[in-house]
């Protein structure tokens, strides 16, 4: 693996990214593309958000890369391995984590059960320690592993749904909108794990409308703008950008980008 | 009142908690009400009653009966390979009929299976004709438990059985992988594929599972009763009652929920004459759709 910096930009241009999709046209009728023609490129141990306004297609745009949406044209290769038209549930075994924006953990299944049925592809010898693992960074879960998953909190949830993609190693974790629903304080909890996780060695792409906490922790972002890349660049720069913080950011900005809550 | 109708109420409990397991995994996993699920228990019957005659003419004879059972060896086999024969046929309906209407409406998959109903049974009508037929004819000493109650040997062997493969059952789905699958495909078919999970795996595993249980009811029913080919479908609407008694989804509540429905249909017997006994089943599911439309042990959806 080559070390990346994400400041050289020179260098995410090269060969082999970790994730690469390209000119990508997406969405749930044939003919009407939500996502039109979309280039993403992560290179590996990189966070990338993915930026823009409401109805942007951020949303459908990581779904049709999970294998959850389908994809009318372009690419997504992964570690170099076309994985386009892969059916969603053969990409955990390629090592593509996804946590969705909503009911994604079971409610009905302990906390450990919920481990467990993602960790369905591993052999079983691997599995417990596997688990012993995950809970070792997520301390909390496993003090409520015989908890039924649907009474853990907001914010724990977000925790057991990421800790339950870790569960197969991935190489890419991808998230939808992590902190949608939390307070400030666990959106910072939420965002420093991710940070956590990427010191780990996992690549992280996530879709956010709280740019302010994404563009903190991410190296690059993107904004997407009616279904294709209007902006792409660090994040830092991103945020300087007078005119994409106003159009594009919601216009919230407010100086330097933190993880802080104002 | 005399107390008999205890047995006979915990023997057509176990009978229909077996098929009701049936409806209710396929209707938490295929999102639908399986009106052929009675024609299993029917097929069920038909291919145990068939294959046990084939062992008996392979091996000279039907063999001996097992200790004071009614049936040996030969019945045993014979209703094993009969339930793997009933799952693969489940399977086959899955693949021809079911499988093509996944993304329709509820309505559409119901009407279906209500023609897939109509159609297997008489094609068991066609093959075996309508003339009720038995496993074996030899009338069995019952042994008296005092309270005037009286059980044969065969019925608390049933008892027994029932227990075992819903226990099995229970384990399956509570302690194995395959099982964790089958619960988070009910709870959330999206997510499940989100985690890796072959949804279209679990549904063959489903029907399998469906069917074979369905089997070993219509076997049941042909130790106990006799065997025809409105047998299964006789039962649909206890079927269908027990499974929302005991609430959607849930194994144990469909068994629970098949004693209930069998405990108050016996229990009416005594009471209110063997003619309303069908009424029974139809009050409890009317009752229970009324005061607690998720059931004994359902959830919110």
């Amino acid at each position: 693996m080559i070390p990346l910096l994400a400041q050289d930009k020179a260098s995410i241009a090269g060969p082999e990214p970790l994730l690469r999709v390209s000119d990508l046209r997406a969405g749930y009728e044939p003919g009407i593309p939500i996502v039109n023609g979309a280039t993403i490129t992560v290179a590996p141990s990189e966070i990338v958000v993915v930026l823009g306004p409401n109805g942007a297609g951020k949303s459908t745009l990581i779904k049709a890369i999970a294998g959850l949406v389908p994809i009318h044209s372009g690419s997504v290769h992964l570690d170099g391995e076309d994985i386009t038209h892969l059916p969603a549930h053969l990409m955990v075994r390629r090592g593509l984590a996804f946590v969705p924006q909503t009911e994604n953990v079971f409610t009905l299944m302990s906390v450990e059960d919920n481990l467990l049925v993602a960790g369905g592809i591993l052999p079983a010898a691997t599995k417990s320690a596997r688990i012993e693992e995950v809970y070792g960074f997520f301390p909390d879960l496993a003090r409520q592993r015989r908890l039924l998953a649907g009474r853990l909190s907001g914010g724990q949830r977000q925790m057991l749904a990421a800790a339950r993609a870790l569960m197969v190693s991935p190489k890419v974790l991808m998230l939808d909108e992590p902190s949608a629903g939390l307070s400030p304080k666990l959106v910072e909890l939420v965002f420093s794990r991710l940070a956590d996780i990427r010191r780990e060695g996992v690549t992280i792409v996530l879709v956010e409308q709280n740019a302010r906490a994404a563009l903190a922790i991410a190296d690059r972002a993107y904004v997407l703008v009616e279904g294709r890349n209007r902006y792409e660049g660090i994040a830092r720069d991103l945020w300087d950008d007078p005119v994409v913080a106003e159009l594009y950011l919601g216009g919230a900005h407010r100086g330097r980008p933190t993880a802080d809550a104002p | 009142m005399n107390l008999q109708f205890i047995v006979d109420g915990i023997l057509t409990g176990s009978i229909i908690g077996l098929g009701a397991i049936g409806v209710t995994l396929t209707y938490s996993i295929l999102r639908f009400s399986n009106f052929a699920h009675g024609e299993l228990i029917s097929w069920g019957a038909y291919a145990a009653l068939a294959i046990s005659g084939i062992l008996g003419w392979l091996v000279g004879g039907s063999g001996d009966a097992i200790g004071p059972l009614s049936f040996g060896w030969n019945l045993i086999i014979a209703g094993l390979i009969a339930m793997l024969f009933t799952g693969a046929l489940a399977l086959v309906l899955d693949l021809i009929l079911f499988r093509h209407l996944r993304k329709a409406n509820a309505i559409t998959v119901v009407m279906a299976s209500f023609g897939a109903s109509m159609a297997l049974r008489s094609l068991l009508e066609f093959i075996f004709t309508s003339q009720p037929t038995y496993f074996n004819r030899e009338l069995q000493i019952s042994m008296r438990l005092g309270l005037g109650i009286r059980v044969t040997p065969d019925q608390l062997a049933l008892v027994g059985l029932t227990g075992f493969l819903v226990l099995a059952m229970h384990l399956l789905l509570t302690r194995t992988q395959t099982g964790r699958a089958m619960r988070a495909v009910s709870e959330n078919p999206a997510l499940s594929r989100v985690v890796g999970i072959d949804v279209e795996m679990i549904v063959r595993v489903t029907w399998i599972l469906g069917g074979a249980l369905a089997c070993a009811s219509g076997v049941m029913v042909g130790i106990l009763v006799q065997i025809r080919p409105y047998m299964g479908f006789d039962l649909l609407l206890p079927l269908f009652a027990a499974a929302i008694l005991g609430g959607i989804g849930s194994v144990p509540g469909a068994l629970i929920g098949g004693l209930i429905v069998g405990l108050a249909e016996a229990g009416a017997v005594p009471l209110i004459g063997a003619q309303w006994r069908a009424a029974v089943a139809f009050l409890l599911l009317l009752g229970v759709l009324l005061i607690r439309p998720t059931g004994l042990f359902g959830r919110r959806e």
